[in-house]
């Protein structure tokens, strides 16, 4: 019995959200290292290109919740995804056509690029401020839990509970579906070929007639939509606030990088890495360890590692470590 | 008969000239700075206590009260110190209304009352600190420590059979005096705090947080925090988490959107809110309406303005002079029993009992009652969540 109730209690506390917050940043880190293996630099925008997406995601769910369109138990913000990438892209597209390509053409450094992309970033940030505002918006419905703690409980006759958010549940099959797709398009289809082939090599791309425009084109699409849904099953599982979304960013790059920036597998794999390091460096063990060991070894501190006001330091400190011993990441990136 | 009564009139007044005098007393309170949008009526309040006991002509044989305005900014304290140091040596202020903001108010005590022996009431400093600074009797205050809601609330706790608790705060000053306030008094009184753990506001998740308030276990998670911020990511995620199912709630988690964001489940959490329920504030309601400028006696501190000029006046009253020196020894008598109770706009009442040697209890507007150096007991609301409404249970 000690051992379930250390299990649940280990579940629902540690895994579960780590689970959770692990996939929302691998869809974020997988945008991130796609803009860079492709169109080769850091969208510091991209933490704002979340939340632009998601922005649109609310007031669109609040337009279908107005009129009376609804899934049932699901979130309705999951029927106003495609609406916001659509529009996130057309975002993209122009902004692409009206500042990156000029630089682009120029072939300046990626550094620059950088910079570039912290210009745009400001600028998303002060559109989403003006029209949604900066305070916190609620656009969640549905039922708010798959299994509530105290059914749990009940259920198994365990002291400890374990929940499963709707929104936590959301989140995992999304991000399955969506990197499934992901890695069929870009294995499989003749476009997911050339935009490899682009990152891999540009000259050679370009000589054996790949189109150039049309690479960067649907770089920025994916991006949008990437950007979108990581953003909403965000805002959905925990809450949107503009500030939150710019402050991702760390995160997220972390993630891309300690995976190894423009591999794919690699985003995915540093996201869990992040968010998994930051519940469990945090996480107050006292509790697991207590049903764990005989009543005389039980700890009387929290056996905490860090406190939890250090949660943002174990992202910085993993990716300074990565960069210091393994520069290229775990997958091998560039 | 006409001449003799002019006649006794003029006696009569000249009389009282032998001892009468013009008092002043310094309002010295953040009219510029953070909350500058209180003073306004701090100051109206105050002055109205003067105006008050001037119309009586009971004070120390007919002297007159002035105020005399200064600026401390409540955030800056030099700008605070300068401001008080001229009302002291330029003016000849025989006592200071203020300060308001608790760092200021501590600068002035130390920098201009304690070397120039003037009286000090703030109606508005809540620091803890300000209990155990050095004041040679000089400063008192009609606010509340923040240490009395920590012991008000360790009160509550322990009376509804409450053991162990986790302790999680906003990360700030307030936060964090408010966490300690509670943990010593809860302590004291055989508890047992798990956790006292602060919290950021304005994050999106507080997962990490609450697992490790979960970890740490206690009957009950007290939330000292905001209701707009991390106060309530903090509930609704012990919630989610089924972490916790009961909350303790003090002064800054109480307002209807609380309630409205969180749902039938934050019914029978409970807590508590400074808040006075005595006859006073009913009547300084009333005065403030019919003020010769109007002003709003229900905003923060208005009333405990009021009374902090009133004491003032009438401990020079009991002590029969002026004298800062003097009259701080009797604040203390004329703030607590035994003795006839006098509210507001019974100044006069109060001045004519202490020159017939009859002793007072100023109740005033806030229901004053100073304890331990000189600081307000406070008067909290003990309240618990029923059906998305802070129910009252009563006041202590």
């Amino acid at each position: 019995m000690d051992i379930l109730n250390a299990l649940v209690a280990f579940l629902n506390f540690v895994f579960i959200p780590g689970l959770a917050y692990g996939a929302q940043l691998a869809i974020g880190a997988l945008g991130v290292t796609l803009v860079f293996s492709i169109l080769r630099f850091s969208n510091f925008a991209h933490g704002d290109t979340m939340a632009f997406g998601t922005m649109w995601a609310i007031l669109i769910t609040w337009w279908f919740q107005s009129i009376g369109i609804s899934l049932g138990p699901l979130p309705t913000a999951l029927l106003a995804i495609p609406f916001a990438i659509v529009i996130t892209a057309g975002m993209l597209l122009g902004t692409d056509k009206l500042v990156y390509s000029f630089y682009r053409k120029q072939k300046v450094a990626p550094i620059i690029m950088v910079i570039v992309s912290a210009g745009v970033m400001f600028i998303m940030n002060g559109l989403v401020r003006l029209i949604i505002g900066v305070e916190e918006q609620s656009f969640a419905d549905g039922s708010r839990f798959v299994l509530a703690a105290a059914d749990f409980k009940a259920w198994s006759g365990l002291k400890e509970g374990l929940a499963i958010k709707t929104t936590t549940a959301v989140t995992l099959v999304t991000a399955i579906v969506t990197v499934a797709l992901l890695f069929w398009f870009l294995q499989k289809t003749r476009t997911g070929k050339s935009m490899r082939a682009f990152s891999d090599n540009e000259d050679l791309a370009l000589l054996s007639g790949i189109n150039p425009d049309r690479v960067v084109q649907v770089t920025w699409i994916i991006t949008a939509a990437l950007a979108v849904i990581a953003g909403t099953l965000y805002g959905l599982d925990k809450s949107f606030r503009p500030f939150t979304y710019f402050q991702l960013l760390l995160p997220i790059f972390a993630a891309a990088i300690v995976g190894g920036l423009g591999s794919p597998i690699g985003a995915i794999a540093g996201a869990f890495v992040v968010a998994f390091s930051e519940v469990v460096v945090t996480y107050a063990w006292k509790k697991v360890l207590g049903y764990l060991l005989p009543v005389d070894w039980a700890p009387d501190g929290l056996t905490q590692l860090l406190s939890t006001d250090y949660k943002v330091a174990v992202s910085f400190s993993i990716l300074i470590i990565v960069l210091l011993f393994m520069p290229t990441g775990l997958f091998k990136g560039k | 008969m006409k001449k003799l009564l002019m006649a006794t009139a003029v006696t009569a007044l000249f009389a009282g000239a032998a001892f009468a005098e013009e008092i002043k007393i310094g309002v010295v309170i953040g009219f510029t700075g953070p909350i500058e949008s209180l003073t306004g009526s701090m100051a109206a309040a105050a002055e109205m206590a003067m105006a008050e006991v001037t119309a009586s002509g009971k004070l120390l044989g007919g002297s007159t009260v002035t105020s005399v305005r200064a600026d401390d900014t409540c955030g800056d304290a030099a700008a605070g110190t300068a401001a008080a140091e001229r009302v002291v040596t330029a003016d000849k202020v025989n006592g200071i209304m203020g300060g308001d903001c608790s760092g200021v108010t501590g600068a002035i005590l130390q920098n201009v009352a304690r070397p120039n022996g003037i009286v000090m009431v703030s109606p508005s400093a809540t620091s803890p600190a300000l209990s155990t600074a050095e004041d040679d009797g000089l400063f008192f205050r009609t606010a509340p420590s923040d240490a009395r809601e920590g012991e008000v609330m360790a009160d509550i706790l322990t009376e509804k059979g409450v053991k162990s608790i986790a302790l999680t705060y906003t990360n700030n000053d307030y936060g964090k005096g408010l966490a300690d306030a509670i943990s010593t008094s809860f302590i004291a009184k055989g508890g047992v705090v798990t956790i006292n753990a602060s919290h950021e506001d304005g994050k999106a998740d507080y997962s990490a947080e609450v697992a490790a308030l979960a970890a740490a276990g206690g009957d009950l998670l007290v939330v000292a925090g905001y209701l707009d911020q991390g106060g309530k990511g903090i509930i609704q995620n012990s919630l989610d988490t089924g972490a916790f199912t009961k909350f303790g709630l003090p002064g800054g988690m109480v307002g209807d959107n609380l309630p409205l964001a969180i749902g039938a489940a934050l019914d029978g959490s409970y807590g508590q809110v400074a808040q006075s329920d005595s006859a006073g504030a009913a009547i300084m309601v009333e005065m403030g309406k019919a003020a010769a400028t109007p002003f709003d006696a229900t905003s923060p501190y208005t009333m405990e303005s009021y009374d902090a000029a009133a004491l003032m006046m009438l401990a020079m009253q009991a002590a029969g002079s002026s004298d800062p020196k003097v009259y701080k020894e009797k604040i203390m008598d004329v703030a607590n029993g035994p003795g006839e109770k006098i509210l507001p706009g019974e100044l006069a009442k109060g001045l004519e009992l202490l020159a017939a040697g009859t002793d007072i209890d100023y109740d005033g507007a806030s229901g004053v009652e100073l304890i331990g150096p000189g600081e307000s007991a406070g008067r909290y609301r003990e309240f618990e969540v029923k059906g998305g409404k802070y129910e009252t249970i009563k006041f202590r």
